[in-house]
């Protein structure tokens, strides 16, 4: 064959050594974070260049794209090598988390470059909640910024524990001490409270290299390490293997009928065969039988492993449900306290219905109070009743059923959620749980012998809650009105709720704002699930302008008892017809918050009944839906 | 004792599998035949192991690839007993669409991107594995793990949903779907030394041999069959050559090389100073070509 420039033995001993040196090295995580125009992308490519990780021909289109986009004058722009998105590089801003990989001769590092500004701050959250620790920038000539500051209170509350607070651009002021060492104070005087096990300063250039990989011979007066070095050198090591054991189930693995696998990837702790677990939700007990992967059965297996579970006993566990170790359980509850960043446009409002997800559980769920809102400046607590987009805040929360979770303190992996919207499904906030509220664990239902369907069977009906929306004036009241007299009259049991009548008692406390208005939905909805347990059929008539607490609503009741009925009353008709004076008011911006004017409305989309009213006797509306109801009963 | 670097990537790959399988309706793998793919595949067998993936693999065929490529895949699918759908679009055959007639970015768009597009749409996937790695370019390294794609497939790169820990949001709306990338933190290293640690078989291709090739505008393309369009002045040699990486044969440049076994190609991992994607003409056309593809539904 060819001729080669090794033997093949001594190339494998060699190529041998070099694989055990592999998996040897140790693993870190980092992200770059802080303001706009702090050094970030460019101090990435630094590191990259610097470790000779930038190959020939990405240097080539460095180059290139240096001289089109570069902000560097002749020099290489190394933020071109991480700002990888065309909206980016023409912008010079970074939109988008960037991962990128480097290794040295102990140590392999994921890095994720985050961008500055305040409007991306989801996407420095998504590459915080990764990581390990956090290089914080800063402008040596602008200082410590808002952005810097958000971003260190972010890191400290996704749990990162290791700060190094990179004073950028140290060669624009002269490499002067003192303005380091005013910055460092400045930091440290509110980086105190964020429960840092490490805060690391260094001085540098990211442009230049200073202190980056090779120590600066202009800032003598620095002691401490160079940023490679502390990379390097850095132990974060979150103990996973000394916390209770915890396998979030996420798939269950059924081959055939003898074989049901629990498949996960093991949050905390270790397991081996035979010893004792607990499934987290039921409290049952069990063992494990055998853990099994592609490569044999494993004896043991730690923290960070995708493992299959079988057990002992036939158990009902399923996704969203936890294998625990039974010395050590989690916290089983459906209210809890969580620290909730808010992404979206759209602010966070209590009494909303959201979808929580846990790593593998889903569940529907809703801020029921704020406790308080963070100013990420002074850092001091506020009061609020809305969160809105790039604010934190302290929340109660109360899901539809209860969720297994740990403090994020104790378990990062079993502490977290995102919510997500329930109608363009986009992902809205993340939470990480502060602690269950008592007040769940001790308070249980009550079991009482008459139940709802002996409430039911007394009145000879089935109960149905008839929820009318649509615009101020479109005529729910009277059809409902109407609809109610023809029930009665047959020897119905009803009890007819309306909008305007509830918030003269019940709801007086109530105004006109979103939040307002979504409690309002709330408080009406327990009422008429009530009602219905008490067997009646009750008629809601309310404008209820949004889809997310109609189908709150519909959630509370009992399957296919709730039927919605869309009285569709064009905007101008509703106008023309005033009954109350209440348009001309509002057109006239002397009521502020009115549907349709300038409170949105969103129409239905699955009512069961669309009544289209234009040129219709209330009376004729009456009969459809009563044809529709008799229809449904038969 | 914590996890070795390559059964920490295993894990989370094997977590994302299956995060796939238990969230969406019809999933389905992308099998491109390459050496990320057969890791992709390797990693799917042990996420359900003792069941077989849950879902169907599918090959889009552009009717360019190597020969050695197609030979393997049906291979691969007999021995494993998988449930292979191979798609071509058959308007672009009717019309007669390739790299030399059309240029390699007409070529790419018709017989990748919208047969890509046409096959996903044939058969209502919502969930496509992919086999893309965030180290390869510069666009991918922005890509989420689980990226979300239009109704027509779109990916709008400023736009994407955050993604934290490992809670992903699986949720979309009807015609949407997402594409996932298990591969999403191994680097072409990882997969070189992971195909080695598991004895994963790989095309032939890969490794050092003496093959027909051209030297065009800077590559060495390979003579894989009769359509290979000589310009004047270039003439086909036998050279002992190897890929890095595998696509259509006109679009892909060879390496000049000695590693013929797995071991001699990692070793010449170590001292490479050219990254991979540079043996694919399709990323070079325009600045930013890969991430414009990419909102065009492209892998």
């Amino acid at each position: 064959m060819h001729g080669r420039a090794q033997e093949p033995a001594a190339q494998n001993e060699e190529l041998n050594e070099f694989l055990a040196r592999q998996e040897e090295k140790t693993f870190l995580r980092f992200l770059t974070c802080g303001s706009v125009d702090d050094g970030k992308s460019t101090l990435i490519g630094r590191l990259l260049y610097d470790t000779k990780l930038i190959l020939e021909d990405q240097l080539a289109t460095l180059e290139s794209d240096s001289r089109k986009y570069g902000t560097a004058g002749a020099d290489i722009d190394f933020a071109l090598l991480v700002d990888g998105l065309e909206a980016e590089r023409e912008q010079g801003i970074t939109i988008d988390v960037a991962y990128r990989f480097f290794a040295t001769d102990s140590r392999k590092f994921i890095v994720a470059d985050t961008p500055g500004h305040e409007q991306y701050t989801r996407n420095m959250a998504t590459g915080a909640s990764t990581a390990d620790l956090a290089i914080v920038l800063v402008d040596a000539r602008q200082g410590i910024l808002t952005q810097t500051r958000r971003h260190t209170f972010i890191a400290s509350l996704l749990g990162i524990r290791h700060v190094v607070l990179a004073v950028n651009k140290i060669d624009l002021v002269d490499f002067d001490q003192a303005v380091f060492d005013r910055l460092v104070e400045e930091y440290r005087s509110f980086a105190a409270e964020m429960n840092f096990a490490t805060l690391t300063p260094i001085p540098m250039s990211a442009k230049l290299g200073d202190n980056v990989t090779m120590r600066s011979p202009k800032t003598v007066w620095h002691q401490g390490p160079t940023l490679l070095e502390y990379l390097e050198a850095v132990q974060v090591d979150d103990d996973l293997m000394a916390k209770p054991f915890r396998l979030p189930v996420q798939y269950v693995n059924r081959p055939n009928a003898d074989f049901r696998g629990f498949c996960g990837t093991i949050a905390s702790g270790a397991i081996a065969e035979g010893d004792e677990i607990v499934v987290a939700r039921s409290g049952r007990r069990t063992k494990v039988k055998r853990i099994v992967t592609a490569d044999g059965d494993l004896p043991r297996a730690e923290a960070g492993r995708a493992v299959t579970i079988l057990l002992a006993d036939e158990v009902d566990a399923s996704r969203g449900d936890m294998l625990v170790a039974a010395a050590a359980r989690p916290e089983v509850a459906d209210q809890f306290a969580a620290n909730i960043v808010w992404f979206d446009e759209h602010a966070l409002v209590p009494g909303r219905s959201y979808l929580l997800r846990t790593e593998t559980d889903q569940v529907p769920a809703s801020i029921t109070d704020i406790r308080h809102r963070v100013d990420v400046n002074s850092f001091a607590h506020e009061a609020a009743r809305t969160l809105e987009i790039n604010e934190v805040g302290l929340c109660h929360l109360s899901t539809q059923a209860p969720i297994v979770f740990d403090a994020y303190a104790e378990n990062r992996a079993t502490g977290a959620f995102v919510l997500v919207d329930r109608m363009t499904n986009r992902t809205v906030g993340t939470g990480t749980i502060e602690h269950a509220l008592r007040r769940a664990s001790n308070i249980h239902w009550q079991d009482l012998d008459i139940d709802r369907a002996a409430r039911a069977a007394a009145k000879h009906q089935a109960p149905h809650v008839l929820w009318f929306t649509g615009l101020s004036g479109s005529g729910k009241s009277t059809i409902a009105n109407l609809l109610e007299k023809k029930l009665h009259a047959s020897g119905r049991h009803t009890y007819l709720l309306d909008g305007d009548n509830v918030r003269h008692g019940l709801n007086r406390d109530l105004g006109f704002t979103e939040a307002d208005r979504v409690e309002n939905i709330r408080r009406v909805s327990e009422v008429a699930r009530l009602m219905t347990d008490a067997g009646l059929i009750v008629l809601v008539s309310f404008i209820s302008p949004f889809r997310a607490e109609r189908r709150m609503a519909r959630e509370m009741m009992a399957e296919s008892e709730f039927v919605e009925i869309f009285v569709d009353t064009p905007f101008e008709e509703c106008a023309r017809r005033d009954p109350k004076g209440l348009y001309a008011k509002a057109l006239k911006g002397k009521i502020k918050n009115f549907t349709g004017v300038d409170s949105p409305y969103e129409e239905p989309e699955n009512a069961e009944i669309h009544l289209h009213t234009t040129g219709r006797a209330p009376e004729e509306l009456v009969e459809e839906i009563a044809a529709w109801l008799d229809g449904r009963s038969r | 004792m914590s996890l070795s670097h390559l059964d920490r990537l295993e894990a989370e790959s094997i977590h994302i599998f299956r995060e796939v399988a238990a969230n969406f309706r019809k999933p389905v793998m992308l099998y491109s035949i390459g050496k990320d793919s057969s890791v992709l595949l390797h990693l799917a067998l042990k996420a359900f192991y003792p069941a077989p993936p849950p879902f169907p693999f599918l090959h889009v065929d552009t009717t360019w690839k190597f020969r050695e490529m197609t030979e393997f895949r049906d291979q691969m699918a007999a021995k494993l007993g998988l449930d292979l759908m191979v798609h071509i679009n058959e308007e672009g055959v009717r019309e007669g669409v390739g790299p030399f007639s059309h240029g390699s970015n007409v070529h790419t768009h018709v017989m990748k991107t919208a047969a890509l597009r046409q096959a996903l749409d044939r058969h209502g996937f919502d969930a496509a594995f992919g086999g893309a790695r965030r180290d390869e370019e510069k666009s991918r390294a922005k890509e989420r793990i689980f990226s979300f794609r239009n109704s027509s497939h779109g990916w709008d790169p400023k736009n994407q949903r955050p993604e934290m820990w490992k809670i992903f949001n699986t949720r979309i709306a009807q015609g949407e779907s997402i594409r996932v990338f298990p591969l999403s933190n191994w680097t072409e290293l990882d997969i070189w030394q992971y195909i080695l640690r598991e004895k994963i078989e790989i095309v032939p291709l890969y490794f050092a041999k003496r093959r027909p090739v051209v030297e065009s505008d800077g590559m060495l393309i390979m003579r894989d069959d009769d359509r290979l369009v000589l310009e004047p002045g270039e003439v086909v040699q036998e050279r002992l050559v190897r890929f890095r990486t595998l696509g259509c044969y006109p679009l892909t440049g060879a390496i000049e090389s000695e590693a013929d076994t797995l071991e001699a190609i990692v070793q010449e991992m170590l001292i490479a100073r050219t990254s991979e994607r540079q043996g694919r003409l399709i990323d070079r056309d325009e600045a930013g070509s890969m991430e414009k593809k990419k909102r065009e539904g492209y892998f």
